[in-house]
């Protein structure tokens, strides 16, 4: 296990190398530069900021001073937010998003399973119908759209929320919708596919046959193998959401990270790019090794055979 | 185990040769099976005939196609000349569908836009399709050190900035349909792959496989045959939310600048630009809208047919 | 089958559940102010002569849709920045509503005979927010930090100080010793500057943030802009609490000498990036003001919240240009008719009146209104009629233009922006007006904004968007740009008589020398040359509920709060 873990871990090093290595070459072949503006800086002054940033220097001693100051854990000052940590301007915003995402993530695997279960219990009838033109709608419904409307209705018009705000908890009420109905409806359709193949397959049959608990089918059998697709789709998930959404975090005014990304690559805010990258990277990576390690834990399957062939 | 066979064996000692008779030979082929052999595919389609709501969507999706073709030309306005005496006006008989802020008929624009978004989605569905199933098959079916590098490749792709790529690919290659259909596929295969890659994972265990296995069956075989039939739930379900996300991708490069230029329109871009004021002029939003929604609608509709149609355990 | 049903049950109850948590919490939170939102356009503005009450919550709740990059003066650059630091900080001189010079840090000033010293004498009651005096060397030390070339990283603004005898020198490391710059605290409350060139603007100028006074405690912790605890300023404000890309929060400040005219206790900023959204924000009570400078009204909903909110939707006109700029070094633009022909094409009327609907004045020159001149506006000075829109002409002036560069048919043409909804419809509709009224087909390329602002410096362009911003009341801050060195010279005019004429300017102290001067280069500029395509000389349009007094907006549309105070309302 340690041996396994350790495996994991060396892949996961090189592949942010590589991330950084591709992201930084990428990022500086872009046209556009941190000090542009309408107005130009003067050519002198121009000189200077280069120097003080090191942009004078070739690429390749770029590279390497970055990677450099990475290894040893230091992620630089922002170039548009000034003076401040891009490491601090990370886990400030990234806290706003995550806040907002662990409440999108609870709700989108309660609502989204639920519906999809019903859907697959009730597969061609009117509740599975039901349940997949909401689902349908959470996907054809853009999250810039929802978000205007949820806006408009329930803050303007119904007056149950305030348009904008991220303090107390009914502020997360509309972002949370927003940010959740896309999510519900992919784990519903999931679900609901994923069970309709387990409902009907011999093993649940022999359970059924054996006159076991329908709650225990249900939550033993039918859960536990119909959600794999849905374990698999909430890695990325996870990491989607956590990450922030750039729309939702404008439209409601909320100090979040995918906001934040969004500007640092407008305003080639280079350090903030660079480390947000490698944030997400992680993330990612986090999250996927975490799937990898929930399918051995949810699925019998895949960790038996391995003890039988071995 | 012991019990039984003793019983036999104890069968097995009381037969006698009359036991035993000839059969004619006109009982010859009673093994055979007689239903006609026809291919999976052959199968499915036969299924999806037979699915009423299905072949009602896939209809609806053709009339929506059909009208993206030659709506723009029923009209006698063109989706890219302005008329500045007649902006932001109601739907009415003159502009079936209104006009937007430049005095634009909607009615053209929209089925412009439909064309547009079609494209875009279509296209960016399909070659998401084919790379994912191919490379997360790949992935899943190889395990070990294959799917170890493969799988970190499609991480590393996954996690550089996206907006990165797209803002060079605009600078390298022209704007236009095909660098945003490209912008949108260089990372939207990868969701699918992953998709694929748990699917098959798991699947390859099963005892069906392993029987083929045993039976001298290859690995494309194995692949092809077995195990992406069987995963093709979950792909049908993955492919028919990645022409909305293609669509709404699209949309969002629009807004960021990114997406097609003005004056061509896709959907998407044309309810982001209503967005600012459709509480006054709600025909700017809701026609294109409406037809994004109706059109997601088919395709799941049709996709969950399809879904049923090609799934093999679910044959009746 | 019946255990199914219990799964139902189970979804029923949990969605209910949620229905009914969400439905609860508005009855009692999340709400303030939604009554007094609903209708307040009706409502009759309280201006019961003299007879104002003020209202008891002294709260002001405003939007900026971006964060404000740095709270130090030296760094700043942008809208989101001089609306802060004009709360947070004070110059010698403030600028009051009818943008005249008042007394700020400074009691009075006054100038040399020759215009090129200027002795300011500071109030001896001007304190930090830490309780320290404001003296003249403060901004000794603050104007050295800008100029300085050591500092990390070097102030992009640094030539706002370039008025200052050697300063530029100094700042260009021509020369080292900073003692030769013309600025000297003669005592603690006497500062003295000395001029290159006779200014008449420079006070103005004092009001300006790049010259506002920074706390010597700076020196030691270089992140001190980032945190409010570690910020000492001197303004009628202070920064209390700042979350990044989501709020700010600034209280009245206890040591502001002035404190007793500061009527508001506190303000409060959201950060939303959605014009949208800001509105609505400020439909739901949720903002006293709503628009420009530091957000935005979405140019669809201009129209109907004109009519909608009478008392509140105002339009100020403000010192800024719209226009197009023609690379004169890139065909067909390198020919001047060519040019002239696809100025005189459009329908400056139309844009305004039927694409922006901002209330916006057609422009026909460069200068905008509500600039100085010698006596009054410089516009009213000089009228900006260096041509009119003429499509017969245009045509003709086309024909000639390909017959002098011998074409037959012109190459192709794109119109760069970068993206903007505005920016999106104005090109939309020029091009639409080109294809009619000259026959011209131009395609439209939106860009992001790096790549857009690369390419248009760069020269990599036909036509492209632009906009200019003042940096100080006078015609010169449109006029220098043009000239051959200038770094914002994106159309690459290069006309010696032009640059003589700003040459001639910068060292002329007589007024009416100068605007002459200036109108012969926006002559040369607009109707010889033709390199630049005006439009329209901007308003600003915002929201500002009616119990909301005392804000003011300068004359390049920069905000001012720090007098702002809410009367009783509802």
């Amino acid at each position: 296990m340690v041996r396994y873990i350790l495996n994991k871990l060396f892949y996961m090093l090189v592949s942010l190398f590589i991330l950084i290595s591709a992201t930084f070459f990428l990022m500086k072949a872009i046209p556009g530069d941190p000090f542009q503006s309408e107005k130009k800086v003067l050519p002198e002054i121009r000189a200077r900021l280069d120097e003080q940033y090191g942009f004078n220097k070739p690429l390749y001693e770029q590279y390497l001073k970055y990677l450099g100051n990475v290894i040893h854990g230091d992620l630089g000052i922002s170039m548009k937010h000034l003076n401040q940590e891009v490491s601090d301007l990370i886990l400030k915003t990234f806290s706003a998003s995550l806040r907002l995402g662990i409440v999108a993530i609870i709700v989108s695997i309660i609502v989204g399973v639920l519906l999809g279960m019903l859907a697959a219990l009730y597969h061609r009838k009117l509740i599975d119908n039901i349940a997949m033109v909401l689902a349908v709608l959470g996907i054809a419904v853009p999250s810039f759209v929802l978000a205007a409307l949820l806006q408009y209705f329930f803050a303007f018009k119904f007056h149950m929320f305030r348009v904008v705000g991220f303090e107390n908890p009914m502020d997360y009420v509309l972002p949370v919708a927003a940010l959740s109905a896309q999510p519900i409806a992919f784990i519903a359709r999931l679900t609901r596919s994923s069970m309709l193949e387990v409902l009907h397959a011999d093993y649940i049959k022999t359970a059924k046959a054996k006159g076991l608990n329908w709650v225990t089918i249900m939550f033993r059998h039918v859960v536990r193998n119909g959600i794999m697709p849905v374990i698999t789709y909430m890695g990325p998930m996870t990491a989607n959401i956590v990450t922030g959404s750039v729309v939702i975090e404008q439209v409601f005014g909320i100090g979040g990270i995918g906001k934040q990304f969004v500007e640092s690559i407008t305003n080639r805010d280079y350090t903030l790019i660079m480390g947000i990258t490698i944030f997400y990277g992680v993330l990612l990576m986090l999250a996927r090794f975490i799937t990898d390690l929930l399918y051995v834990i949810v699925d019998p399957r895949v960790k038996l055979s391995s003890r039988k062939e071995g | 185990m012991s019990l039984e066979s003793s019983a036999a064996a104890k069968q097995t000692a009381t037969l006698t040769p009359e036991d035993f008779s000839k059969i004619s030979p006109a009982d010859k082929n009673s093994e055979v099976i007689h239903r006609e052999s026809i291919s999976a595919w052959k199968d499915a389609w036969q299924r999806l005939l037979q699915n009423k709501v299905a072949m009602g969507a896939l209809v609806l999706l053709l009339l929506i196609v059909l009208a993206a073709i030659i709506g723009p030309r029923i009209s006698k306005y063109s989706y890219d000349t302005n008329d500045l005496l007649a902006t932001n006006q109601k739907p009415s008989a003159e502009h079936w569908f209104g006009t937007d802020d430049l005095g634009r008929d909607m009615f053209v624009r929209t089925w412009m836009g439909a064309r547009i978004s079609l494209i875009v989605g279509l296209s960016a569905a399909l070659i998401d399709l084919l790379i994912g199933v191919i490379y997360g098959g790949i992935m899943g079916y190889f395990g070990g050190r294959v799917d170890e590098i493969m799988n970190k490749f499609s991480e590393i792709l996954y996690a550089i900035p996206y907006l990165l790529v797209t803002i060079l690919l605009l600078v390298v290659f022209e704007p236009g349909l095909g660098t945003i259909i490209l912008a949108l596929t260089i990372t939207g295969w990868i969701n699918m792959s992953w998709i694929v890659r748990g699917e098959i994972m798991q699947l390859k265990n099963r005892e069906y496989v392993l029987a083929s296995r045993s039976l001298g069956a290859g690995s494309g075989r194995l692949l092809f045959r077995h195990l992406l039939p069987n995963a093709m739930g979950p792909i049908i379900v993955t492919l028919t939310l990645s022409v909305p996300n293609a669509i709404f991708s699209e949309a969002f490069l629009s807004f960021l600048g990114l997406g097609v230029q003005a004056p061509v329109a896709s959907l998407g871009s044309m309810v982001n630009d209503a967005l600012t004021g459709w509480m006054y002029y709600p025909w700017r939003m809701l026609f294109p809208a409406i037809l994004i929604s109706v059109t997601m609608l088919a395709f799941n509709i049709f996709g969950d047919g399809l879904r049923d149609a090609l799934d093999p355990k679910l044959k009746k | 089958m019946k255990k199914q049903r219990w799964l139902v049950l189970l979804t029923l109850v949990l969605a209910v559940g949620m229905v009914l948590s969400a439905c609860g919490s508005s009855n009692n939170s999340g709400n303030k102010g939604a009554s007094s939102s609903t209708d307040t356009s009706s409502s009759p503005s309280s201006s019961d002569a003299g007879g104002e009450k003020l209202a008891a919550d002294q709260t002001l709740r405003i939007n900026f849709a971006a964060d404000v990059p740095t709270f130090d003066p030296a760094q700043a650059q942008d809208n989101q920045a001089h609306t802060a630091l004009n709360l947070t900080y004070e110059g010698l001189v403030r600028v009051d509503a009818s943008n005249k010079e008042v007394p700020g840090v400074a009691e009075s000033w006054e100038p040399s005979a020759d215009g090129k010293t200027y002795t300011f004498h500071l109030r001896k009651d001007a304190k930090w927010s830490n309780g320290d005096p404001v003296t003249a060397h403060d901004f000794v030390y603050a104007w050295q930090r800008v100029l300085d070339p050591a500092t990390d990283p070097a102030p992009a603004y640094s030539y706002q100080l370039y008025y200052l005898e050697n300063a530029e020198a100094y700042n260009k490391k021509k020369i080292t010793d900073f003692s030769k710059v013309g600025v000297k605290a003669v005592d603690e409350y006497t500062l003295e500057v000395k001029l290159t060139n006779p200014t008449p603007y420079f006070v103005n100028l004092t009001s300006f943030y790049t010259y506002f006074p920074v706390h010597k405690s700076v020196k030691d912790n270089p992140k001190w802009a980032t945190d409010p605890s570690t910020m000492i300023t001197n303004g009628p404000f202070t920064l209390k609490s700042l979350v990044t890309g989501q709020s700010m929060e600034f209280d009245k400040n206890p040591n502001y000498w002035d404190n007793a005219d500061i009527k508001l206790n506190k303000i409060k900023a959201t950060v939303v990036n959605s014009s949208a959204t800001e509105v609505l924000s400020y439909q739901n009570g949720e903002l006293e003001r709503a628009g420009k400078p530091n957000g935005d009204i979405p140019a669809d909903q201009l129209p109907i919240l004109k009519d909608q909110y009478k008392d509140e939707f105002k339009l100020d006109p403000v010192a800024n240009i719209y226009y197009y700029e023609f690379n004169m070094k890139a065909k067909p633009f390198d020919n001047a008719k060519i040019r002239k022909a696809f100025s005189m094409a459009i329908s400056r009327d139309d844009i305004v009146n039927k694409v922006t609907m901002g209330g916006e004045a057609p422009a026909f020159g460069f200068i905008p209104p509500g600039i100085k001149g010698a006596e009054s506006n410089y516009r009213d000075e000089y009228k900006d009629d260096f041509f009119t829109e003429d499509v017969e002409q245009a045509k003709q002036l086309l024909q000639e233009g390909m017959q002098e560069a011998g074409y037959t048919t012109l190459p192709p043409i794109t119109l760069i922006y970068n993206t903007n909804d505005n920016h999106k419809k104005i090109a939309l509709a020029i091009v639409d007006m080109w294809k009619k009224n000259l026959g011209v087909d131009v395609t439209i390329q939106n860009q992001e904004w790096g790549v857009f602002i690369k390419n248009r410096q760069n020269g990599d362009y036909q036509v492209a968007r632009a906009g200019w911003v003042p940096d100080y009341n006078d015609p010169m801050t449109f006029i220098d740009m043009w000239t051959k060195n200038s770094g914002n010279n994106d159309i690459k005019l290069d006309n010696p008589e032009y640059d003589k004429l700003v040459a001639d300017a910068y060292t002329n102290s007589d007024s009416k020398a100068r605007m002459e001067a200036f109108y012969k280069a926006e002559k040369i500029l607009i109707q010889d040359e033709a390199g630049v395509m005006p439009i329209y000389y901007y308003t600003q349009a915002s929201l500002t509920k009616d119990y909301l007094k005392g804000v003011t907006i300068d004359y390049s549309g920069a905000v001012d709060y720090s007098r702002a105070y809410l009367t009783e309302h509802k």
